[in-house]
């Protein structure tokens, strides 16, 4: 009878190799193999239609450092999301502590606050598109029946640099606030009731206790949810894809934007490759952080 | 320092009523206890104290002051929390500075006022740590130091003992009547461990589904109980009840003593104890059975000391000597007391 028989279930050893072999085999082919060919391409010379491939060193690199708008691309993408995520923090804190307490409609409000992460990026890009719209746009509109646009006050929000960055910063904070604002929330939850009980004796007014202990206890959380939308606002394109195409002026460029650019519609496959690495060392330490963090938090 | 009066407080929750009707009233530095069973209204009460709760009617005084809608702050009381609530991302220093900080208190006084609290509880090797890094014990005395940091009127105490295994119990418990007794202030204590009342209390406040069963001195509460419940709450093993001529009749376990080895020279009163058990606890054994005459159908227990020798073995019946004025008498419909009646345990 086979039921006598050890079988490869008995082995923990091998068992466990077995049942991790499917995630194993996915992380090599889509992401370990683009990342090793990508580092490949960008240091040869290959091209979308080209037959031939030639070893050039950091050549790639080179002649994108040395590209403007490579440079305002760079910066854009660092501008971007710190920006956002600068505002998410404030925003999420000061959502996160509003939808604690409990009111009449809170699970609306919740599923309102949390419907951007759910709608796909692409939807709501366009959607923003039209809030933007140069003669539509409903911030304008609505701006001038409050009086508060003159006669000849009229921006055009995706036309002007300023405004165009701005309103790319504005979209990366409606996408990623709902995700802050849910993992914030949970921390704010596991504060024992006790904790602020006790400042409440102690005698801590508000600001105190918010600034000295709630938002203390929940900074670990914080961060991971940062993080994230860091990972999130650093990496997009959707947004810059639907609302600028990096324009005006190729003002708005981001680096997953330029690569895309460069690299797919410009057919320059290794100056793209190149490009996108750029993105590497920074997700590489926002990585090893989030690992980090994920080991060390712990509110109580 | 200051007395507490509470004037006919109710707090109603959607689903209960917490506290119902409460009365009662602190003399100035007493050690006053709350006991009662879980979910009897004491912690509740206590909260409303704090002002971290808000009654549904009655009144807080503290210090003659109606503190009703005064938010917790304001109350000048400091609260030990039975999980200590230490804020985990301060020192232990900043722990107990946090209460003189908040009250605004000029910088150059905290660092003083820290390290004497510090002293008085000898965590000074402990200031730069964090609540993680110490033991509990630790965090109790941390707990409690930062409650005297600022010198409150009233202390609160919601069961500061009960995270602590039973040896650094009984130190603790020592401990903090010889601190409250120094400081001489109002402390309200809430416990559900009648040793803990007894022990430390000048006086206790029996509560049970929200209202106030008794209030006396611990052995005023122990030895003439107003009730059955008072009566069966106070008390390891709990007294015994039967029934005889429509009375309730009481007897602590201890209060049974063989014939003839009772020191009492007392009126004494004659039983026959049936024995179906013995337990022997080293300081103590445990008797189970019945009084075969009286009661056989109740299930008695009789506390005999280690220093009664007397050979008991299961299956038989002792004579046992018990005070007349040690049995209790209730009524079985209000569980009320009744005066005596002794002719009803007389043969």
């Amino acid at each position: 009878m086979s039921a006598a028989r050890a079988t490869v279930a008995d082995s923990e050893a091998w068992l466990g190799r077995l049942l991790l072999a499917p995630a194993v085999a996915y992380i090599v082919l889509v992401v370990g193999v683009p990342f090793l060919l990508a580092l490949y391409y960008s240091l040869t010379n290959v091209t979308i239609t080209g037959r031939h491939l030639d070893f050039v060193g950091l050549d790639n690199f080179r002649d994108a450092l040395a590209n403007p708008t490579f440079r305002r691309a760079l910066s854009n993408t660092f501008v971007f999301a710190f920006a956002s995520q600068g505002l998410v923090i404030v925003f999420a804190s000061m959502l996160a502590i509003a939808l604690q307490k409990d009111f009449r409609g809170r699970w609306l409000v919740r599923l309102l606050i949390l419907l951007p992460w759910v709608a796909p990026i692409s939807l709501g890009s366009i959607g923003w598109l039209w809030i933007f719209d140069p003669v539509y746009s409903v911030i304008n509109w609505t701006l001038r029946s409050l009086h508060l646009l003159g006669f000849r006050e009229w921006p055009v929000w995706l036309g002007v640099p300023v405004l165009a960055k701005a309103s790319v910063i504005l979209v990366q904070v409606w996408r990623t606030l709902p995700l802050a604002t849910v993992i914030l929330l949970g921390g704010l939850s596991s504060i024992p009731q006790d904790i602020h009980d006790a400042a409440a004796v102690d005698g801590a007014g508000f600001f105190r206790h918010l600034f000295q202990i709630t938002l203390p206890l929940v900074l670990p959380i914080q961060l991971v949810a940062i993080l994230f939308g860091f990972v999130f606002a650093f990496t997009d394109m959707i947004v810059i894809w639907v609302l600028t195409r990096g324009g005006p002026y190729e003002t708005t460029h981001v680096l997953a934007s330029e690569a895309f650019y460069t690299g797919i519609d410009g057919g320059n496959l290794a100056g793209g490759a190149a490009i996108a690495l750029f993105l590497f060392p920074v997700l590489a330490a926002a990585a090893i952080l989030l690992l980090r963090l994920a080991r060390s938090t712990d509110v109580a | 320092m200051a007395i507490v009066e509470i004037r006919n407080l109710r707090k109603a929750f959607a689903e209960h009523t917490a506290v119902d009707g409460v009365e009662l009233k602190t003399t100035e530095g007493e050690f006053l206890v709350l006991l009662g069973p879980s979910g009897c209204g004491k912690t509740t009460l206590l909260r409303v104290i704090a002002g971290l709760e808000k009654q549904t009617s009655g009144d807080v005084l503290i210090g003659d002051r109606v503190v009703n809608d005064l938010p917790p702050r304001a109350r000048r009381i400091a609260m030990v929390f039975q999980s200590y609530a230490l804020y985990p991302h301060l020192t232990v220093e900043q722990n107990i500075a946090f209460p003189l900080k908040a009250q605004g208190a000029p910088a150059a006084s905290i660092a003083g006022a820290v390290h004497k609290a510090a002293a008085m509880f000898s965590i000074e090797p402990l200031l730069s740590r964090k609540p993680r890094q110490l033991s509990g014990g630790e965090r109790q005395r941390v707990a409690l130091a930062r409650a005297m940091v600022r010198s409150p009127d009233v202390f609160l105490l919601d069961e500061p003992l009960s995270n602590l295994d039973a040896k650094l119990r009984t130190l603790a418990r020592d401990e903090l009547q010889q601190f409250q007794r120094r400081l001489a202030t109002t402390t309200i204590y809430v416990t559900h461990d009648q040793v803990e009342a007894m022990g430390l209390g000048d006086r206790i406040v029996v509560m049970n589904e929200g209202k106030v069963r008794q209030i006396g001195k611990p052995q005023e509460v122990y030895d003439e109980p107003a009730d059955v419940f008072v009566a069966g709450f106070l008390g390891s093993p709990p007294m015994n009840f039967f029934e005889r001529g429509g009375t309730r009749i009481g007897i602590r376990p201890e209060h049974l003593l063989p014939k003839g080895t009772h020191p009492s020279t007392d009126r004494l009163i004659n039983v026959w104890f049936k024995v179906t058990r013995v337990e022997d606890l080293g300081a103590a054994r445990l008797l189970y059975g019945c009084l075969r005459d009286l009661a056989p159908n109740a299930k008695i227990v009789v506390n005999l000391p280690s220093t009664v020798r007397l050979r008991v073995s299961a299956g038989e019946s002792y004579e046992l000597d018990v005070r007349e004025k040690d049995l209790k008498f209730f009524d079985p419909a209000t569980g009320l007391r009744v005066p005596a009646r002794p002719e009803l345990v007389k043969p």
